[in-house]
């Protein structure tokens, strides 16, 4: 049994948490609801009206719309490299190579570098080499290194629980490696892949730091938000455009929480207990009753 | 086929007298076949053997024994490091499973997941090139020949297990193949179903002509269904014969015990006269036809089945002795008594008549017996 005070600590780091995780997003939906008079902080003006939200869409603020733009093909971008790269490192490392250890380590070393140095880091080596960074080259890069971990991961996680034999029934059946690829193995890791990409999109969607100073002239959404915020006066459409980013993001995990719950039915349902005699030739049960 | 047990105590490199062989390259041939992995683990040491086209062949032994490993190589999922396998005069090593004319029932059966019954077993059909309609047309054929036509749409995950297993099994079926390999096939099933399967599965080789290799460690599987059984032990054929052979007269030390119900003597020969040597265990003696000089160390069996007991207090000094009855298991048709010799277990079984009669002795000494023809010497 658990102790009145354990219950009571307990629940005050639960509502600690929650107030860290979901207040901010709170006191940002509340103000993005203000009138027209609203102001940055609190208290709250002319609650409750939707004028933050359709001045998103004002001539003023082409910018963030070019900058959703952007973020919304560079994450798609992305997604579809880390997937992409995910699936394969994630089939090279069903086997053990020479070096694979070291590579392990090394794909996820940039987990744990901060982001902020390999921004300017790159960004150092590409006036160093006369590159120019931009959005599809340098930012697209330190992206795709980011998230690739992750998916890297998922897909180690995949491959450990997959049943490879029946990709050996698969090519005993006549199947070459390609067509095995393409008709088994593929079909049941899919999901997997697919969560990789999803990864790759959220990461790339709300990258900051590493991307920083690596953008060239143009701006991703994280980019335009910072540069707004950094501006004297905060106008409340910020929150708004926090609000429909967050929302946004809310959705993405919805998706994949989807996906995953339908392919873990797919795989958890239990075997139907049909009854066994009714499937069987009545020659059979016959012959295996009088042979005992 | 000679079973009296050669005098040079060789136990592995059971070289089988071939069944029905047209005596050239017809059947399956494995000469000389070794696998050693990496890391020096022989899974696999000198396997000669040859399978007749249309036979049951049941490869047998405990775990670890190389049973897999064996069937791999045949299966074209494994290579031999050494010797070649053939099958009617062609050699397979090197040929990718695609490309063998033998398939496997894996181990878990392995049914596609994400494909329904109908799918799984045309996949075969569909790898040789065969159109839409054909193909579907022979799986359902195929999938009726095991009773499960009203299943064609259901994914595997809807299946019970023996249901998977005639998935599986009309799967391999349904490309026609020279021979099919089943990685114990009855692993996944309940007792009952697997005593049915058993008969299913041998009416269908029976019908079909097809060559069967099955690898298991059930004895009792092995002695039911096979036309011959491989006995293997270590990475070694330990013996290879007809379910009646290995049940009657096992070749060495390794095969009496792992066939279950028999009773071994090991220890020196102490008297040997006029093709009859009597062998001193620990503490029963037993006399045996056989040619051995005295002082050699040396095994003999008898069966449980063999054994006399009656409940007289005298023994006789050979081929017999006094062992204490510990439990008297009722079969149905017969009796099994676990008897101890001064510690030493000892099997008899005798007629289920006798249940209740022998039953009152248990905790108790009782004698047991057996005629000279009933022993026979094993190698070691
Ligand atoms: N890929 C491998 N690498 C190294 N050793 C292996 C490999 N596969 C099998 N072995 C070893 O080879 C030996 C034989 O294995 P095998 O799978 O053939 O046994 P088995 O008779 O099928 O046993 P079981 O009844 O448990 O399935 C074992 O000692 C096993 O550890
Ligand atoms: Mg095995």
């Amino acid at each position: 049994m658990v102790s009145r005070r354990t219950k009571w600590l307990l629940g005050i780091f639960f509502g600690l948490f929650t107030l860290f995780l979901y207040g901010p997003m709170l006191a940002m939906a509340v103000l993005s609801l203000q009138g027209p008079f609203g102001s940055q902080t609190f208290p709250a003006r002319g609650l409750v009206s939707g004028h933050w939200y359709s001045e998103l869409f004002a001539d003023s603020l082409q910018g963030v719309r070019d900058a959703t733009g952007v973020s919304i093909r560079l994450s798609l971008i992305v997604a579809a490299i880390t997937a992409l790269l995910s699936m394969s490192l994630g089939m090279a490392f069903r086997r053990r190579f020479r070096g694979s250890g070291i590579l392990f380590y090394g794909i996820l070393l940039s987990l744990m570098t901060p982001g902020i140095l390999i921004s300017l880091g790159l960004s150092l080596l590409s006036y160093y080499v006369g590159l120019d960074t931009g959005i599809y080259t340098t930012a697209l890069g330190v992206q795709v290194v980011w998230a690739l971990p992750f998916g890297f991961l998922v897909m180690t996680a995949v491959f450990n629980r997959y049943d490879a034999r029946a990709e050996e029934a698969a090519r005993d059946l006549g199947a070459s490696s390609i067509v095995t690829f393409r008709e088994v193995t593929l079909p049941i890791v899919w999901t997997g892949v697919f969560g990789a990409g999803l990864f790759g999109f959220t990461l790339a969607w709300n990258e900051f730091e590493r991307t920083f100073l690596v953008a060239g002239p143009t701006q991703t959404l994280p980019l335009e938000i910072f540069r707004i915020t950094s501006a004297s006066v905060l106008r409340p459409y910020v929150y708004s455009l926090g609000v429909l980013t967050t929302l946004f993001s809310f959705v993405l995990i919805a998706v994949f929480m989807l996906v995953s719950r339908a392919s873990q039915r797919r795989a958890e349902s239990a075997a139907v207990k049909a009854d066994e005699a009714a499937a069987l030739p009545d020659a059979a049960v016959a012959a295996a009753a009088a042979g005992d | 086929m000679s079973t009296t047990p050669a005098s040079q105590a060789t136990a592995g490199a059971a070289s089988a007298a071939p069944v029905g062989s047209s005596g050239g390259g017809s059947g399956l041939h494995l000469d000389g076949v070794y696998r050693v992995f990496p890391g020096g683990v022989v899974a696999v040491e000198d396997v000669n053997l040859h399978i007749a086209n249309g036979e049951y062949v049941v490869f047998l032994g405990p775990s670890g024994c190389g049973k897999t490993t064996t069937l791999r190589m045949i299966g074209g999922h494994d290579e031999p490091s050494q010797g070649t396998i053939s099958l009617d005069g062609e050699i397979l090593n090197g040929v990718t499973p695609a490309k063998r004319p033998v398939t496997t029932v894996f181990q878990h059966f392995a049914l596609f997941p994400h494909r329904n019954v109908l799918q799984n077993v045309a996949f075969g059909l569909k790898m040789r090139g065969i159109g839409k309609v054909e193909r579907e047309k022979q799986a359902r054929d195929a999938i009726d020949l095991v009773g499960l036509g009203q299943m064609a749409n259901r994914k595997p995950r809807e299946l019970s297990s023996g249901q998977q297993q005639r998935v599986a099994l009309s799967r391999v079926l349904v490309t026609r193949p020279k021979a099919i390999l089943l990685d114990e096939p009855f692993g996944d099933l309940d007792r009952l179903l697997q005593l049915r399967m058993r008969v299913e599965l041998r009416a269908l080789q029976r019908d079909l002509g097809i060559t069967f290799i099955h690898v298991t460690h059930n004895q009792e599987e092995a002695l039911s269904m096979a036309d011959r059984i491989v006995v293997m032990d270590d990475g070694r054929l330990q013996q290879v014969g007809t379910p009646t052979d290995l049940a009657r007269h096992p070749k060495n030390v390794f095969v009496a015990k792992f066939m279950g119900d028999n009773n071994t003597i090991r220890g020196p020969v102490v008297e040997s006269r006029d093709g009859v040597v009597t062998v001193q265990g620990k503490l029963l003696r037993g006399a045996v036809r056989g040619d051995l000089p005295v002082g050699q160390e040396t095994a003999m069996t008898i069966r449980a089945s063999a054994v006399q007991v009656s409940t007289s207090p005298e023994a006789a000094a050979v081929n017999a002795g006094r062992a204490r009855l510990n439990f008297a298991e009722y079969l149905g048709d017969s009796v099994k008594l676990h008897l101890d010799v001064q510690g030493e277990p000892f099997l008899a079984k005798v007629d289920e008549a006798r249940y209740a009669e022998i039953r009152a002795f248990e905790g108790q000494d009782v004698t047991v017996s057996w005629n000279l023809e009933d022993g026979q010497l094993l190698e070691l």
